[in-house]
Protein backbone atom coordinates (compact mmCIF):
# COMPACT_ATOMS: atom_id res chain seq x y z
CA UNK A 1 0.00 0.00 0.00
CA UNK A 2 2.74 2.34 1.01
CA UNK A 3 4.68 1.58 -2.12
CA UNK A 4 1.65 2.35 -4.24
CA UNK A 5 1.09 5.74 -2.61
CA UNK A 6 4.67 6.58 -3.14
CA UNK A 7 4.56 5.74 -6.83
CA UNK A 8 1.37 7.72 -7.39
CA UNK A 9 2.96 10.69 -5.71
CA UNK A 10 5.96 10.19 -7.85
CA UNK A 11 3.82 10.03 -10.94
CA UNK A 12 2.08 13.34 -10.25
CA UNK A 13 5.33 14.92 -9.28
CA UNK A 14 6.84 13.96 -12.60
CA UNK A 15 3.85 15.35 -14.48
CA UNK A 16 3.96 18.50 -12.37
CA UNK A 17 7.64 19.02 -13.05
CA UNK A 18 7.32 18.50 -16.80
CA UNK A 19 4.31 20.83 -16.93
CA UNK A 20 6.18 23.48 -15.00
CA UNK A 21 9.25 23.26 -17.18
CA UNK A 22 7.06 23.25 -20.29
CA UNK A 23 5.37 26.49 -19.25
CA UNK A 24 8.72 27.98 -18.23
CA UNK A 25 10.05 27.18 -21.69
CA UNK A 26 6.97 28.67 -23.36
CA UNK A 27 7.40 31.83 -21.29
CA UNK A 28 11.07 32.07 -22.10
CA UNK A 29 10.38 31.55 -25.78
CA UNK A 30 7.63 34.19 -25.83
CA UNK A 31 9.98 36.71 -24.24
CA UNK A 32 12.61 35.88 -26.82
CA UNK A 33 10.18 36.16 -29.73
CA UNK A 34 8.77 39.44 -28.41
CA UNK A 35 12.24 40.91 -28.03
CA UNK A 36 13.22 39.73 -31.52
CA UNK A 37 10.18 41.23 -33.19
CA UNK A 38 10.60 44.49 -31.28
CA UNK A 39 14.02 44.86 -32.90
CA UNK A 40 12.72 44.32 -36.45
CA UNK A 41 11.60 47.91 -36.85
CA UNK A 42 14.38 49.70 -34.99
CA UNK A 43 17.65 50.89 -36.49
CA UNK A 44 20.47 50.06 -36.96
CA UNK A 45 19.85 47.52 -39.71
CA UNK A 46 22.43 45.18 -41.16
CA UNK A 47 21.60 44.89 -44.88
CA UNK A 48 24.71 42.85 -45.66
CA UNK A 49 23.70 40.18 -43.17
CA UNK A 50 20.18 40.25 -44.58
CA UNK A 51 21.34 39.66 -48.16
CA UNK A 52 23.61 36.86 -47.01
CA UNK A 53 20.64 35.19 -45.31
CA UNK A 54 18.43 35.63 -48.38
CA UNK A 55 21.01 33.70 -50.35
CA UNK A 56 21.55 30.97 -47.76
CA UNK A 57 17.88 30.53 -46.85
CA UNK A 58 16.28 31.15 -50.23
CA UNK A 59 18.68 30.46 -53.04
CA UNK A 60 20.36 27.39 -51.57
CA UNK A 61 17.00 25.84 -50.65
CA UNK A 62 15.79 25.96 -54.26
CA UNK A 63 17.14 22.54 -55.32
CA UNK A 64 15.66 20.66 -52.36
CA UNK A 65 12.29 22.44 -52.56
CA UNK A 66 12.21 22.03 -56.36
CA UNK A 67 12.96 18.31 -56.20
CA UNK A 68 10.46 17.49 -53.44
CA UNK A 69 7.59 19.40 -55.05
CA UNK A 70 8.42 18.01 -58.50
CA UNK A 71 8.24 14.40 -57.40
CA UNK A 72 5.21 15.04 -55.23
CA UNK A 73 3.39 16.56 -58.20
CA UNK A 74 4.28 13.50 -60.27
CA UNK A 75 3.17 11.01 -57.66
CA UNK A 76 -0.07 12.93 -57.07
CA UNK A 77 -0.98 12.62 -60.74
CA UNK A 78 -0.19 8.93 -60.72
CA UNK A 79 -2.11 8.19 -57.51
CA UNK A 80 -5.19 10.17 -58.43
CA UNK A 81 -5.24 8.47 -61.82
CA UNK A 82 -5.35 5.00 -60.22
CA UNK A 83 -8.06 6.25 -57.87
CA UNK A 84 -10.17 8.18 -60.37
CA UNK A 85 -10.25 5.59 -63.20
CA UNK A 86 -12.53 3.57 -60.92
CA UNK A 87 -15.07 6.40 -61.16
CA UNK A 88 -14.28 7.40 -64.73
CA UNK A 89 -13.23 10.80 -63.49
CA UNK A 90 -9.75 11.15 -64.96
CA UNK A 91 -10.45 14.74 -65.85
CA UNK A 92 -10.26 15.64 -62.15
CA UNK A 93 -6.54 14.82 -61.98
CA UNK A 94 -5.40 18.28 -63.05
CA UNK A 95 -7.54 19.97 -60.39
CA UNK A 96 -6.45 17.57 -57.66
CA UNK A 97 -2.80 18.17 -58.47
CA UNK A 98 -2.95 21.94 -58.68
CA UNK A 99 -5.20 22.39 -55.64
CA UNK A 100 -3.26 20.06 -53.36
CA UNK A 101 0.07 21.46 -54.41
CA UNK A 102 -0.78 25.13 -53.99
CA UNK A 103 -2.94 24.84 -50.87
CA UNK A 104 -1.11 22.22 -48.88
CA UNK A 105 1.84 20.36 -50.24
CA UNK A 106 4.15 23.04 -51.54
CA UNK A 107 4.01 25.09 -48.31
CA UNK A 108 4.31 22.04 -46.06
CA UNK A 109 7.11 20.44 -48.03
CA UNK A 110 9.02 23.69 -48.39
CA UNK A 111 8.50 24.45 -44.69
CA UNK A 112 9.73 21.04 -43.53
CA UNK A 113 12.65 20.98 -45.94
CA UNK A 114 13.74 24.45 -44.90
CA UNK A 115 13.28 23.48 -41.23
CA UNK A 116 15.77 20.67 -41.77
CA UNK A 117 18.22 22.66 -43.83
CA UNK A 118 18.02 26.20 -42.51
CA UNK A 119 16.67 25.69 -38.99
CA UNK A 120 19.50 23.30 -38.23
CA UNK A 121 22.21 25.51 -39.66
CA UNK A 122 20.92 28.65 -37.89
CA UNK A 123 20.81 26.82 -34.55
CA UNK A 124 24.28 25.36 -35.08
CA UNK A 125 25.81 28.65 -36.15
CA UNK A 126 24.29 30.78 -33.40
CA UNK A 127 24.82 28.00 -30.84
CA UNK A 128 28.51 27.87 -31.71
CA UNK A 129 28.69 31.65 -31.41
CA UNK A 130 27.08 31.40 -27.98
CA UNK A 131 29.41 28.66 -26.80
CA UNK A 132 32.56 30.40 -28.05
CA UNK A 133 31.41 33.70 -26.48
CA UNK A 134 31.07 35.45 -29.85
CA UNK A 135 27.61 36.67 -28.83
CA UNK A 136 29.09 38.19 -25.67
CA UNK A 137 31.79 39.75 -27.83
CA UNK A 138 29.12 41.35 -30.05
CA UNK A 139 27.61 42.98 -27.00
CA UNK A 140 30.92 44.31 -25.74
CA UNK A 141 31.40 45.90 -29.17
CA UNK A 142 28.07 47.72 -28.75
CA UNK A 143 26.27 45.66 -31.36
CA UNK A 144 22.94 44.21 -30.38
CA UNK A 145 22.99 40.49 -31.19
CA UNK A 146 19.25 40.52 -31.88
CA UNK A 147 19.69 43.13 -34.56
CA UNK A 148 22.87 41.63 -35.96
CA UNK A 149 21.96 37.93 -35.89
CA UNK A 150 18.25 37.37 -35.32
CA UNK A 151 16.47 40.10 -37.28
CA UNK A 152 18.22 39.49 -40.65
CA UNK A 153 17.37 35.79 -40.39
CA UNK A 154 13.75 36.38 -39.36
CA UNK A 155 13.05 38.79 -42.21
CA UNK A 156 14.92 36.70 -44.76
CA UNK A 157 13.01 33.57 -43.72
CA UNK A 158 9.61 35.25 -43.71
CA UNK A 159 10.15 36.85 -47.12
CA UNK A 160 11.91 34.08 -49.01
CA UNK A 161 9.76 31.12 -48.07
CA UNK A 162 6.71 32.45 -50.00
CA UNK A 163 8.92 32.90 -53.05
CA UNK A 164 10.23 29.36 -52.66
CA UNK A 165 6.66 28.11 -52.39
CA UNK A 166 5.56 30.00 -55.51
CA UNK A 167 8.38 28.34 -57.42
CA UNK A 168 7.45 25.02 -55.79
CA UNK A 169 3.83 25.51 -56.97
CA UNK A 170 4.96 25.86 -60.56
CA UNK A 171 7.37 22.93 -60.41
CA UNK A 172 4.84 20.67 -58.66
CA UNK A 173 2.15 21.41 -61.25
CA UNK A 174 4.73 20.79 -63.94
CA UNK A 175 5.50 17.39 -62.35
CA UNK A 176 1.81 16.49 -62.52
CA UNK A 177 1.66 17.70 -66.09
CA UNK A 178 4.62 15.59 -67.20
CA UNK A 179 3.15 12.41 -65.74
CA UNK A 180 -0.35 13.10 -67.03
CA UNK A 181 0.72 14.01 -70.54
CA UNK A 182 3.74 11.80 -71.12
CA UNK A 183 2.90 8.75 -69.02
CA UNK A 184 -0.89 8.67 -68.81
CA UNK A 185 -1.47 10.11 -72.27
CA UNK A 186 -3.78 13.09 -71.57
CA UNK A 187 -3.92 15.99 -73.97
CA UNK A 188 -1.52 18.74 -72.98
CA UNK A 189 -3.88 21.61 -73.76
CA UNK A 190 -6.86 20.39 -71.77
CA UNK A 191 -4.68 19.43 -68.80
CA UNK A 192 -3.19 22.90 -68.61
CA UNK A 193 -6.49 24.69 -69.01
CA UNK A 194 -8.08 22.51 -66.34
CA UNK A 195 -5.22 23.23 -63.95
CA UNK A 196 -5.54 26.93 -64.59
CA UNK A 197 -9.35 27.10 -64.46
CA UNK A 198 -9.73 25.38 -61.11
CA UNK A 199 -7.28 27.64 -59.28
CA UNK A 200 -8.73 30.58 -57.36
CA UNK A 201 -6.41 33.39 -56.25
CA UNK A 202 -7.13 32.38 -52.65
CA UNK A 203 -5.65 28.90 -53.22
CA UNK A 204 -2.29 30.35 -54.11
CA UNK A 205 -2.40 33.26 -51.66
CA UNK A 206 -3.26 31.05 -48.70
CA UNK A 207 -0.29 28.84 -49.56
CA UNK A 208 2.02 31.84 -49.68
CA UNK A 209 0.67 33.18 -46.39
CA UNK A 210 1.32 29.80 -44.79
CA UNK A 211 4.82 29.88 -46.20
CA UNK A 212 5.52 33.24 -44.61
CA UNK A 213 4.39 31.91 -41.23
CA UNK A 214 6.50 28.76 -41.66
CA UNK A 215 9.52 30.86 -42.60
CA UNK A 216 9.09 32.85 -39.42
CA UNK A 217 8.67 29.68 -37.34
CA UNK A 218 11.81 28.03 -38.75
CA UNK A 219 14.05 31.04 -38.31
CA UNK A 220 12.82 32.06 -34.86
CA UNK A 221 13.13 28.48 -33.60
CA UNK A 222 16.65 28.21 -35.03
CA UNK A 223 17.67 31.48 -33.40
CA UNK A 224 15.99 30.68 -30.08
CA UNK A 225 17.60 27.28 -29.68
CA UNK A 226 20.95 28.59 -30.85
CA UNK A 227 20.82 31.48 -28.38
CA UNK A 228 19.96 29.16 -25.52
CA UNK A 229 22.39 26.47 -26.53
CA UNK A 230 24.00 24.47 -23.73
CA UNK A 231 27.73 24.46 -23.30
CA UNK A 232 30.11 22.54 -25.53
CA UNK A 233 29.63 20.53 -28.71
CA UNK A 234 26.92 18.47 -27.05
CA UNK A 235 24.91 21.61 -26.25
CA UNK A 236 25.10 22.79 -29.84
CA UNK A 237 24.08 19.36 -31.10
CA UNK A 238 21.04 19.31 -28.84
CA UNK A 239 20.13 22.87 -29.88
CA UNK A 240 20.22 21.83 -33.53
CA UNK A 241 18.00 18.81 -32.99
CA UNK A 242 15.52 20.79 -30.89
CA UNK A 243 15.33 23.53 -33.48
CA UNK A 244 14.42 21.07 -36.24
CA UNK A 245 11.97 19.05 -34.16
CA UNK A 246 10.10 21.99 -32.62
CA UNK A 247 9.86 23.91 -35.88
CA UNK A 248 8.61 20.83 -37.76
CA UNK A 249 5.90 20.20 -35.17
CA UNK A 250 4.89 23.86 -35.06
CA UNK A 251 4.68 23.94 -38.87
CA UNK A 252 2.22 21.04 -38.87
CA UNK A 253 0.14 22.58 -36.08
CA UNK A 254 0.03 26.00 -37.70
CA UNK A 255 -0.75 24.44 -41.06
CA UNK A 256 -3.92 23.03 -39.57
CA UNK A 257 -4.84 26.30 -37.84
CA UNK A 258 -4.24 28.38 -40.96
CA UNK A 259 -6.20 25.98 -43.18
CA UNK A 260 -9.09 26.29 -40.74
CA UNK A 261 -8.81 30.08 -40.89
CA UNK A 262 -8.62 30.30 -44.67
CA UNK A 263 -11.12 27.68 -45.79
CA UNK A 264 -13.96 27.59 -43.29
CA UNK B 1 41.63 65.73 -0.84
CA UNK B 2 40.38 65.45 -4.40
CA UNK B 3 41.68 61.87 -4.38
CA UNK B 4 39.23 60.98 -1.67
CA UNK B 5 36.09 62.33 -3.33
CA UNK B 6 36.87 61.05 -6.82
CA UNK B 7 34.32 58.40 -7.79
CA UNK B 8 35.97 55.13 -8.78
CA UNK B 9 35.70 54.11 -12.43
CA UNK B 10 34.48 50.68 -11.41
CA UNK B 11 32.91 49.94 -8.06
CA UNK B 12 31.55 46.55 -6.99
CA UNK B 13 29.76 46.04 -3.68
CA UNK B 14 28.68 42.71 -2.25
CA UNK B 15 28.28 41.12 -5.69
CA UNK B 16 27.03 37.56 -5.52
CA UNK B 17 26.41 34.98 -8.22
CA UNK B 18 25.48 31.32 -8.10
CA UNK B 19 25.02 28.85 -10.94
CA UNK B 20 22.41 26.41 -9.73
CA UNK B 21 23.49 25.42 -6.24
CA UNK B 22 27.10 26.35 -6.90
CA UNK B 23 28.15 29.64 -5.30
CA UNK B 24 30.73 31.21 -7.56
CA UNK B 25 30.88 34.81 -6.36
CA UNK B 26 30.30 35.19 -2.65
CA UNK B 27 30.36 38.91 -1.92
CA UNK B 28 32.89 40.63 -4.16
CA UNK B 29 33.94 44.19 -3.23
CA UNK B 30 36.28 46.02 -5.57
CA UNK B 31 37.11 49.60 -6.52
CA UNK B 32 39.24 50.53 -9.49
CA UNK B 33 40.16 54.20 -9.85
CA UNK B 34 40.33 56.01 -13.16
CA UNK B 35 43.61 55.30 -14.98
CA UNK B 36 44.48 52.50 -12.60
CA UNK B 37 45.53 49.02 -13.69
CA UNK B 38 44.16 46.33 -11.42
CA UNK B 39 45.06 42.67 -11.76
CA UNK B 40 42.99 39.82 -10.36
CA UNK B 41 44.88 36.65 -9.53
CA UNK B 42 43.52 33.39 -8.21
CA UNK B 43 43.15 29.71 -8.90
CA UNK B 44 41.43 28.15 -11.85
CA UNK B 45 37.65 28.10 -11.63
CA UNK B 46 37.42 30.58 -8.75
CA UNK B 47 35.21 33.01 -10.67
CA UNK B 48 37.61 35.52 -12.19
CA UNK B 49 36.03 35.46 -15.64
CA UNK B 50 32.56 35.54 -14.09
CA UNK B 51 33.55 38.71 -12.18
CA UNK B 52 34.53 40.48 -15.40
CA UNK B 53 31.36 39.33 -17.13
CA UNK B 54 29.26 40.70 -14.28
CA UNK B 55 30.85 44.13 -14.68
CA UNK B 56 30.26 43.94 -18.44
CA UNK B 57 26.63 43.00 -17.83
CA UNK B 58 27.01 39.74 -19.75
CA UNK B 59 26.07 37.84 -16.60
CA UNK B 60 23.47 39.27 -14.26
CA UNK B 61 24.59 39.01 -10.64
CA UNK B 62 22.07 37.60 -8.16
CA UNK B 63 22.56 40.57 -5.86
CA UNK B 64 24.88 43.44 -5.13
CA UNK B 65 25.76 46.71 -6.78
CA UNK B 66 28.06 47.46 -9.71
CA UNK B 67 28.73 51.09 -10.62
CA UNK B 68 30.56 52.43 -13.63
CA UNK B 69 31.49 56.11 -13.24
CA UNK B 70 29.07 56.19 -10.33
CA UNK B 71 26.11 54.88 -12.39
CA UNK B 72 24.45 51.69 -11.27
CA UNK B 73 24.40 49.23 -14.18
CA UNK B 74 22.71 46.17 -12.73
CA UNK B 75 19.26 47.74 -13.02
CA UNK B 76 19.72 49.23 -16.49
CA UNK B 77 17.55 48.41 -19.48
CA UNK B 78 19.11 47.19 -22.69
CA UNK B 79 19.41 50.48 -24.57
CA UNK B 80 21.17 52.32 -21.75
CA UNK B 81 23.36 49.32 -21.30
CA UNK B 82 24.47 49.46 -24.93
CA UNK B 83 25.64 53.04 -24.30
CA UNK B 84 27.68 51.97 -21.29
CA UNK B 85 29.19 49.15 -23.35
CA UNK B 86 30.79 51.65 -25.68
CA UNK B 87 33.15 52.58 -22.83
CA UNK B 88 34.45 49.01 -22.61
CA UNK B 89 36.91 46.88 -24.50
CA UNK B 90 37.19 43.21 -23.66
CA UNK B 91 39.71 40.55 -24.48
CA UNK B 92 37.97 37.20 -23.97
CA UNK B 93 39.84 34.28 -22.49
CA UNK B 94 39.07 32.16 -25.55
CA UNK B 95 39.50 34.99 -28.05
CA UNK B 96 35.84 34.91 -29.16
CA UNK B 97 36.75 36.11 -32.65
CA UNK B 98 33.95 36.19 -35.23
CA UNK B 99 34.87 33.26 -37.43
CA UNK B 100 32.69 34.40 -40.33
CA UNK B 101 34.68 37.63 -40.75
CA UNK B 102 38.28 38.20 -41.85
CA UNK B 103 40.77 39.21 -39.17
CA UNK B 104 40.87 42.90 -40.04
CA UNK B 105 37.07 43.13 -39.89
CA UNK B 106 37.15 41.51 -36.47
CA UNK B 107 39.50 44.21 -35.24
CA UNK B 108 37.53 46.96 -37.00
CA UNK B 109 34.13 45.63 -35.88
CA UNK B 110 33.58 48.07 -33.03
CA UNK B 111 34.75 50.97 -35.17
CA UNK B 112 32.47 50.14 -38.11
CA UNK B 113 29.34 49.14 -36.21
CA UNK B 114 29.75 50.81 -32.83
CA UNK B 115 31.42 54.07 -33.89
CA UNK B 116 29.93 54.13 -37.43
CA UNK B 117 33.31 54.76 -38.98
CA UNK B 118 33.94 54.54 -42.70
CA UNK B 119 35.10 51.01 -43.66
CA UNK B 120 38.34 52.09 -45.35
CA UNK B 121 39.32 54.28 -42.44
CA UNK B 122 38.44 51.52 -39.96
CA UNK B 123 40.48 49.04 -42.00
CA UNK B 124 43.53 51.27 -41.80
CA UNK B 125 43.24 51.59 -38.01
CA UNK B 126 42.69 47.83 -37.73
CA UNK B 127 45.86 47.17 -39.72
CA UNK B 128 47.81 49.49 -37.41
CA UNK B 129 46.49 47.64 -34.36
CA UNK B 130 47.40 44.30 -35.93
CA UNK B 131 50.96 45.61 -36.35
CA UNK B 132 50.94 46.88 -32.78
CA UNK B 133 50.30 43.35 -31.49
CA UNK B 134 53.28 42.09 -33.47
CA UNK B 135 51.82 40.75 -36.71
CA UNK B 136 52.10 41.70 -40.36
CA UNK B 137 49.35 43.39 -42.35
CA UNK B 138 48.85 40.29 -44.51
CA UNK B 139 47.37 38.59 -41.43
CA UNK B 140 44.45 41.01 -41.70
CA UNK B 141 43.10 39.23 -44.75
CA UNK B 142 43.15 35.75 -43.20
CA UNK B 143 40.24 34.20 -41.29
CA UNK B 144 40.48 33.54 -37.54
CA UNK B 145 40.45 29.76 -38.09
CA UNK B 146 43.71 30.11 -40.03
CA UNK B 147 45.55 31.62 -37.04
CA UNK B 148 47.41 29.86 -34.23
CA UNK B 149 46.03 30.09 -30.69
CA UNK B 150 48.52 32.77 -29.66
CA UNK B 151 47.80 34.80 -32.80
CA UNK B 152 44.06 34.63 -32.09
CA UNK B 153 44.73 35.91 -28.60
CA UNK B 154 46.66 38.87 -29.96
CA UNK B 155 43.95 39.66 -32.51
CA UNK B 156 41.44 39.54 -29.66
CA UNK B 157 43.59 42.08 -27.87
CA UNK B 158 43.83 44.27 -30.97
CA UNK B 159 40.02 44.19 -31.21
CA UNK B 160 39.65 45.10 -27.54
CA UNK B 161 41.80 48.22 -27.83
CA UNK B 162 40.86 49.26 -31.39
CA UNK B 163 38.26 51.82 -30.38
CA UNK B 164 40.42 53.31 -27.59
CA UNK B 165 37.96 52.35 -24.84
CA UNK B 166 37.97 54.05 -21.44
CA UNK B 167 37.91 50.74 -19.60
CA UNK B 168 39.67 47.62 -20.84
CA UNK B 169 39.31 44.09 -19.53
CA UNK B 170 41.97 41.54 -20.31
CA UNK B 171 41.13 37.93 -19.51
CA UNK B 172 44.50 36.16 -19.42
CA UNK B 173 46.19 38.28 -22.08
CA UNK B 174 49.50 36.39 -22.08
CA UNK B 175 48.32 32.79 -21.74
CA UNK B 176 49.49 30.75 -24.72
CA UNK B 177 52.12 33.25 -25.84
CA UNK B 178 55.88 32.74 -25.94
CA UNK B 179 57.80 34.73 -23.27
CA UNK B 180 58.99 37.39 -25.70
CA UNK B 181 55.58 37.98 -27.21
CA UNK B 182 54.11 37.96 -23.70
CA UNK B 183 56.39 40.84 -22.82
CA UNK B 184 55.43 42.72 -25.99
CA UNK B 185 51.80 42.36 -24.93
CA UNK B 186 52.59 43.49 -21.39
CA UNK B 187 54.23 46.62 -22.80
CA UNK B 188 51.22 47.20 -24.99
CA UNK B 189 48.85 46.97 -22.02
CA UNK B 190 51.00 49.35 -19.98
CA UNK B 191 51.02 51.70 -22.96
CA UNK B 192 47.23 51.61 -23.26
CA UNK B 193 46.87 52.52 -19.62
CA UNK B 194 49.62 55.15 -19.50
CA UNK B 195 49.19 56.77 -22.92
CA UNK B 196 45.46 56.57 -23.34
CA UNK B 197 44.64 56.96 -19.68
CA UNK B 198 42.49 53.86 -19.81
CA UNK B 199 41.38 51.97 -16.73
CA UNK B 200 42.36 48.31 -16.92
CA UNK B 201 41.11 45.26 -15.10
CA UNK B 202 43.07 42.15 -15.99
CA UNK B 203 43.11 38.51 -15.05
CA UNK B 204 46.34 36.61 -15.17
CA UNK B 205 48.12 33.54 -13.84
CA UNK B 206 51.40 34.91 -15.14
CA UNK B 207 53.11 36.60 -12.19
CA UNK B 208 55.75 38.24 -14.37
CA UNK B 209 52.94 39.82 -16.36
CA UNK B 210 51.07 40.82 -13.20
CA UNK B 211 54.14 42.58 -11.79
CA UNK B 212 54.65 44.46 -15.01
CA UNK B 213 51.12 45.66 -15.75
CA UNK B 214 49.56 46.06 -12.30
CA UNK B 215 49.26 49.10 -10.05
CA UNK B 216 47.10 47.07 -7.75
CA UNK B 217 46.74 43.32 -7.28
CA UNK B 218 43.81 41.51 -5.73
CA UNK B 219 43.42 37.83 -5.06
CA UNK B 220 40.17 35.89 -5.37
CA UNK B 221 39.57 32.75 -3.37
CA UNK B 222 36.26 30.94 -2.86
CA UNK B 223 34.26 33.76 -4.38
CA UNK B 224 35.78 36.52 -2.22
CA UNK B 225 38.61 38.95 -2.74
CA UNK B 226 40.81 37.94 0.17
CA UNK B 227 43.74 40.31 -0.33
CA UNK B 228 44.26 43.61 -2.16
CA UNK B 229 47.48 45.60 -2.30
CA UNK B 230 50.05 47.25 -4.51
CA UNK B 231 52.57 45.26 -6.55
CA UNK B 232 55.29 46.25 -4.08
CA UNK B 233 53.32 44.74 -1.23
CA UNK B 234 52.85 41.47 -3.11
CA UNK B 235 56.07 39.87 -1.85
CA UNK B 236 55.50 40.68 1.81
CA UNK B 237 51.75 40.46 1.99
CA UNK B 238 51.80 38.34 5.18
CA UNK B 239 49.00 36.39 3.55
CA UNK B 240 49.73 32.69 3.23
CA UNK B 241 47.21 32.27 0.37
CA UNK B 242 48.93 34.98 -1.66
CA UNK B 243 52.35 33.54 -0.82
CA UNK B 244 51.35 30.09 -1.96
CA UNK B 245 49.91 31.44 -5.18
CA UNK B 246 52.74 33.72 -6.27
CA UNK B 247 55.34 31.07 -5.56
CA UNK B 248 53.26 28.38 -7.18
CA UNK B 249 53.59 25.88 -4.32
CA UNK B 250 51.51 22.70 -4.34
CA UNK B 251 51.41 22.70 -0.52
CA UNK B 252 49.57 25.44 1.32
CA UNK B 253 46.26 26.76 2.59
CA UNK B 254 44.62 26.97 -0.88
CA UNK B 255 45.15 23.30 -1.66
CA UNK B 256 44.67 22.14 1.92
CA UNK B 257 41.20 23.54 1.91
CA UNK B 258 40.41 22.22 -1.53
CA UNK B 259 41.37 18.72 -0.44
CA UNK B 260 39.12 18.91 2.59
CA UNK B 261 36.02 19.76 0.53
N1 LIG C 1 27.51 30.19 -17.69
C1 LIG C 1 27.85 29.39 -16.68
N2 LIG C 1 26.99 28.43 -16.27
C2 LIG C 1 27.31 27.61 -15.25
N3 LIG C 1 28.46 27.66 -14.58
C3 LIG C 1 29.37 28.57 -14.93
C4 LIG C 1 29.11 29.50 -16.00
N4 LIG C 1 30.18 30.30 -16.14
C5 LIG C 1 31.05 29.91 -15.19
N5 LIG C 1 30.58 28.87 -14.45
C6 LIG C 1 31.26 28.23 -13.33
O1 LIG C 1 31.77 29.23 -12.49
C7 LIG C 1 33.04 28.88 -12.01
C8 LIG C 1 34.00 30.02 -12.23
O2 LIG C 1 34.23 30.17 -13.62
P1 LIG C 1 35.25 31.22 -14.21
O3 LIG C 1 35.21 31.05 -15.70
O4 LIG C 1 34.96 32.57 -13.67
O5 LIG C 1 36.65 30.70 -13.65
P2 LIG C 1 38.04 31.43 -13.75
O6 LIG C 1 38.38 31.93 -12.40
O7 LIG C 1 38.03 32.40 -14.85
O8 LIG C 1 39.00 30.21 -14.07
P3 LIG C 1 40.18 30.10 -15.15
O9 LIG C 1 41.36 30.69 -14.52
O10 LIG C 1 40.32 28.64 -15.35
O11 LIG C 1 39.73 30.81 -16.37
C9 LIG C 1 33.43 27.61 -12.71
O12 LIG C 1 33.35 26.56 -11.79
C10 LIG C 1 32.44 27.41 -13.79
O13 LIG C 1 32.11 26.06 -13.90
MG1 LIG D 1 38.65 32.48 -16.74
Amino acid sequence: MKVKNYSINDFFQTIGHSLLSFFAAVGQFSAFAGLSVSHVFRAPFFPKNFLKQIVSIGYYSLPVVGLTTFFTGMVLALQSYTGFTRFNAESAIASVVSLSITRELAPILAGLMVAGRVGASIAAEIGTMRVTEQIDALRTLSVNPFKYLVVPRLIAGTLTLPILVLIGDLIGIMGGYIVSVHVLGFSAGSYLSQSWDVLQPMDVISGLAKAAVFGFIVTIMGCYHGFNSGRGAQGVGAATTNAVVTSSILILIFNYILTQVFFS
Amino acid sequence: MSEAVQTPKISMRDVRKSFGTKKVLNSIDLDVAEGESCVIIGGSGTGKSVTLKCVLGLIKPDSGSIKIDGTEITEMDNDDHEDVMSKFGMLFQGGALFDSLPVWENVAFGLIHGRKMDREEAREIAMQKIEAVGMGRQVGDLYPAELSGGMQKRIGLARAIAANPEIIFFDEPTTGLDPIMADVINDLIVKCVKDLGATALSITHDMASARKIADKVTMIHEGKLIWTGSVEELDNSNNEYVDQFIHGRAEGPITKHANMV
